[in-house]
């Protein structure tokens, strides 16, 4: 059922998937970026000393890539400035204090029958609701559902494999939210006019499969929960809508090349919340796991600070070397815990008494051929990228890289391949871009 | 049916009987969670040469720092910090120590934050061991001649090495163990009837030519221990063509009587167990076999190399006329094919490379063998193929996903 070449079985350590999600504790500041998703930054529309609401919204997004931002707690903003970002590395980023209030925004009100509004009513709703790719892409919902008219789209992928170790935040929501996540793939069904819908889950979530199985047929709906094999990246976009329609996605392009759009079950549950209830994505569950006291999934408004949370769990323990964002494969390392949770945040992974090894030469095992899911040849891409040669780095493919780091994991020499590729990567996109521009 | 699915089909069905909830999966009681990564402990010692390239930004809290503190302080109760990991270790705290500041550091890194447990040292004693079974078999049909052999074999790339390395101011790699596998290879395919001096000057050859004056690991063209022999066969070419059966007689070997058109007088059962002339490690085909399935089973060589090469000797062979299974248990071919033609740096790295060049060398071992002018073709075959390699590896580019010729 597989399918895709190469892939690795790194050890899991789903140490949390057996812990209910659990609420954190409102926070008395709230950080939020204006630059939280992939496009445009938004514009503040409101200054210093200003009340808000919860759920009103504070950022305007600019042109058509683009989300809008909404506050996570009722309050008075402090401060318009530069803020440490866990991926930008600042950002300017609107503080709000709390007033110890929870007053909603007056314009979010519940709907009853949303099915039966337009398709175009719905992809505003959600525009407006601020929705981006919860899977850690953070690509606008909207953008994505908006298609241009000559790809043909037939079919829906609902991402539920998380394929990622340590991360259990999807896993627990398909288990206690799957109703959410069943209505808001009705919603998708609906508003991309496609008859066949998929949910892709790892064999490893065994009771997640047999939970939205008995929601499915409750609901009475033709959702098709397809069971994968357990391997990373089984969840990256392209191994997934191979492994799953085996269709090709070209190098260079989309999903929607293929008729497809691939869709993260959080996100899915975040356009239910935006549709049904008129909530905007002001909150989402993620894993704190690795080396902290207590190890939980927990649902946090967006905008906590990152100190905030480790100390509700517990804090650290052991003697911290790395601070990750997000999976130990794909995660991006903090040089600082100052940092708030933004919208695509989908764990923290504390890594202590660990060592960083030295690098060698490499020795050239092939490994990282073996395990590249896009049949690359890593470890000559990164010498080539080692040397700037960068004509000869883009012959061999450098810019299909996902990034998956399969190839640094197998290395025996530790060398640092996904960093050298990236580099490559980089400079050969961007050279792209400017001569497209010419 | 577990809790989970309870609860959750409890939330659907709306069944007023309360179900439990599980506990979070997590003690409370162990402050010092050991992460599965590949060393746990503090680093004791850091070899002097090896170098961290610019990945590491912050700097880990000092070593000579958690020392100091320990010493200083033995009765006192252990201050909960950062930097007392030995001390959290030893004392073995039994409540979670909700003092521990923030670390004011963080190591920043790209990603991948996990790795493999294997490492290059731990591939390369894996290959020794599998080489231990022809080992002791040349020791046991060879007797104190074969030991002698492999002892100064070995010892000469070793000293070869750390000399060399020395003297040119690069990092110390004994323990990586390749110079010990070049050694031991050399040992293994010469025969037991030369002088002392003959493996030692193999061995010097082989690592300071064919490997070092290279580059050292990774940057040689020339399987070392080949580039040895050859060096030996073209030098010396009466001592190292001369074979002693396992009972000490002179000999010649089964390929040497080919060669001279005579008539074979081994069986099969002979040339499986090693009752036969030739080098001490190519005679017992059992105990190479051994050695091969132990390196497949870990993956540590990939089969497509052996099974093209055995595979492609044994049909042109047989489309020659000759006995296949006689080509296959003669001569190096068993340990050339397992232990030298999959030798990572010289061989191809891509899967379509791999065939091209096992099939290149059971191609070139028969017609050496057959109409070539020495009686052995496995050595030269695989030197050969080694030339080949980057035009292999440029020619078998493989296409990304999703690409288009």
């Amino acid at each position: 059922m597989k399918g895709f070449i190469g892939g690795i079985h790194p050890k899991y350590n789903k140490l949390t998937s057996k812990s209910k999600i659990e609420v954190a504790p409102s926070s008395k500041l709230v950080i939020l970026p204006l630059s939280q998703h992939i496009g445009a930054p938004c514009k503040p529309l409101v200054k210093v000393g200003d009340e808000v609401k919860v759920g009103q919204k504070i950022g305007e997004s600019e042109g058509f890539v683009s989300a809008p931002i909404h506050s996570s707690i009722c309050g008075i903003v402090k401060q318009i400035s530069e803020k440490p970002h866990p991926v930008l590395g600042t950002c300017n980023s609107i503080t709000i204090e709390s007033n110890g209030k929870v007053d909603w925004d007056e314009s979010i009100k519940p709907r009853d029958n949303p099915i039966s509004l337009s398709v175009d009513e719905l992809k505003n709703i959600i525009k407006e609701a601020g929705v981006v790719g919860m899977g850690g892409a953070t690509f606008p919902t909207h953008v994505k559902l908006s298609p241009p008219k000559d790809k043909n789209i037939d079919c829906l992928i609902l991402n539920g494999a998380e394929c990622e170790p340590y991360l259990t935040c999807d896993h627990r929501l398909m288990i206690e939210n799957c109703e959410e996540i069943v209505k808001g793939a009705l919603i998708l069904k609906k508003i991309l006019d496609v008859k066949k819908i998929f949910i892709g889950v790892e064999e490893n979530k065994e009771n997640a499969i047999l939970v939205l199985r008995e929601k499915i047929e409750e609901l009475n709906t033709d959702i098709k929960v397809i069971k994968l094999p357990t391997i990373y990246p089984g969840g990256a976009e392209k191994t997934l809508i191979y492994s799953i329609t085996k269709r090709i996605v070209p190098a260079g392009g989309l999903p929607m090349d293929v008729g497809v759009v691939v869709q993260n079950v959080a996100t899915a549950k975040a356009v239910h919340d935006a549709v049904y209830q008129g909530k905007p994505l002001i909150e989402r569950v993620l894993t704190v796991t690795g080396a902290v006291n207590k190890r939980k999934n927990i649902l946090v408004k967006i905008g906590t600070p990152l100190k905030d949370i480790i100390e509700h769990c517990g804090g650290y323990s052991g003697s911290v070397v790395k601070l990750i964002s997000g999976g130990p494969m794909m995660g991006i390392a903090q040089y600082t815990d100052n940092i708030p949770i933004l919208k695509g945040f989908s764990g923290i992974l504390v890594q202590a008494n660990i060592q960083i090894e030295a690098e060698l030469d490499c020795i050239r095992c092939g490994k990282c051929l073996e395990v590249c899911p896009m049949t690359l040849v890593p470890t000559t891409i990164a010498q080539y990228s080692e040397k700037d040669m960068l004509e000869q780095a883009e012959d061999y493919f450098a810019a299909d890289c996902i990034e998956c780091g399969c190839c640094s994991y197998v290395c025996p020499s530790k060398i640092q391949l996904v960093q050298k590729i990236k580099t490559a990567k980089t400079q050969i996109l961007a050279k792209r871009k400017q001569n497209a521009k010419k | 049916m577990t809790d989970d699915i309870k609860d959750a089909l409890a939330k659907i069905y709306r069944r007023d009987d309360k179900v439990e909830p599980k506990k979070a999966f997590v003690t409370e009681k162990k402050p010092v969670i050991p992460i599965e990564e590949p060393k746990e402990e503090p680093i004791q010692k850091e070899p002097e040469k090896i170098f961290v390239k610019e990945e590491v930004k912050e700097e880990r809290p000092h070593k000579e720092k958690k020392e100091e503190v320990f010493k200083k302080e033995p009765d006192k109760e252990p201050e909960v910090k950062i930097e007392a990991t030995r001390q959290l270790k030893r004392e073995k705290i039994e409540e979670p120590s909700p003092k521990i500041k923030a670390p004011s550091k963080f190591t920043v890194t790209s990603n991948p934050h996990i790795k493999d447990k294997s490492t290059v040292k731990s591939i390369m004693w894996m290959v020794v061991l599998a080489l231990l079974p022809a080992t002791l078999a040349g020791i046991y049909f060879f007797k104190t001649r074969a030991f002698i052999i492999i002892l100064l074999s070995v010892v000469s790339a070793l000293a070869t090495e750390y000399i060399i390395n020395k003297l040119s101011k690069r990092p110390f790699t004994l323990l990586d163990g390749s110079a010990a596998i070049t050694g031991l290879l050399i040992a293994l395919i010469i025969s037991p009837s030369v002088p002392w001096w003959i493996p030692v000057l193999g061995s010097i050859f082989a690592i300071s030519i064919g490997k070092l004056a290279f580059g050292g690991l990774g940057h040689n063209i020339f399987n070392p221990a080949l580039a040895g022999r050859a060096f030996l066969v073209l030098s010396f070419p009466a001592i190292m063509t001369r074979w002693l059966l396992p009972d000490g007689i002179t000999g010649a070997t089964p390929l040497g009587i080919l060669k001279e058109g005579g008539i074979q007088s081994v069986s099969y059962l002979d040339m499986l167990l090693g009752n036969i002339g030739g080098t001490i490690g190519e005679t017992s085909a059992i105990a190479l076999l051994i050695g091969a399935a132990y390196l497949l089973y870990k993956k540590v060589i990939d089969w497509k190399i052996p099974s093209f090469y055995i595979g492609s000797t044994a049909i042109i062979a047989l489309i020659f006329g000759q006995d296949p299974i006689f080509h296959i248990l003669s001569g190096g071919l068993l340990i050339g094919a397992f232990f030298m033609a999959t030798d990572y740096v010289t061989t191809p790295i891509t899967k379509t490379g791999r065939i091209i060049f096992g099939v290149g060398c059971g191609f070139l071992t028969i017609l050496i063998r057959l109409w070539g002018g020495y009686p052995e073709g496995v050595m030269f075959a695989i030197l050969l193929m080694n030339t080949v390699t980057p035009l292999i590896d440029r020619w078998t580019k493989p296409l990304q996903f999703g690409g288009k010729k």
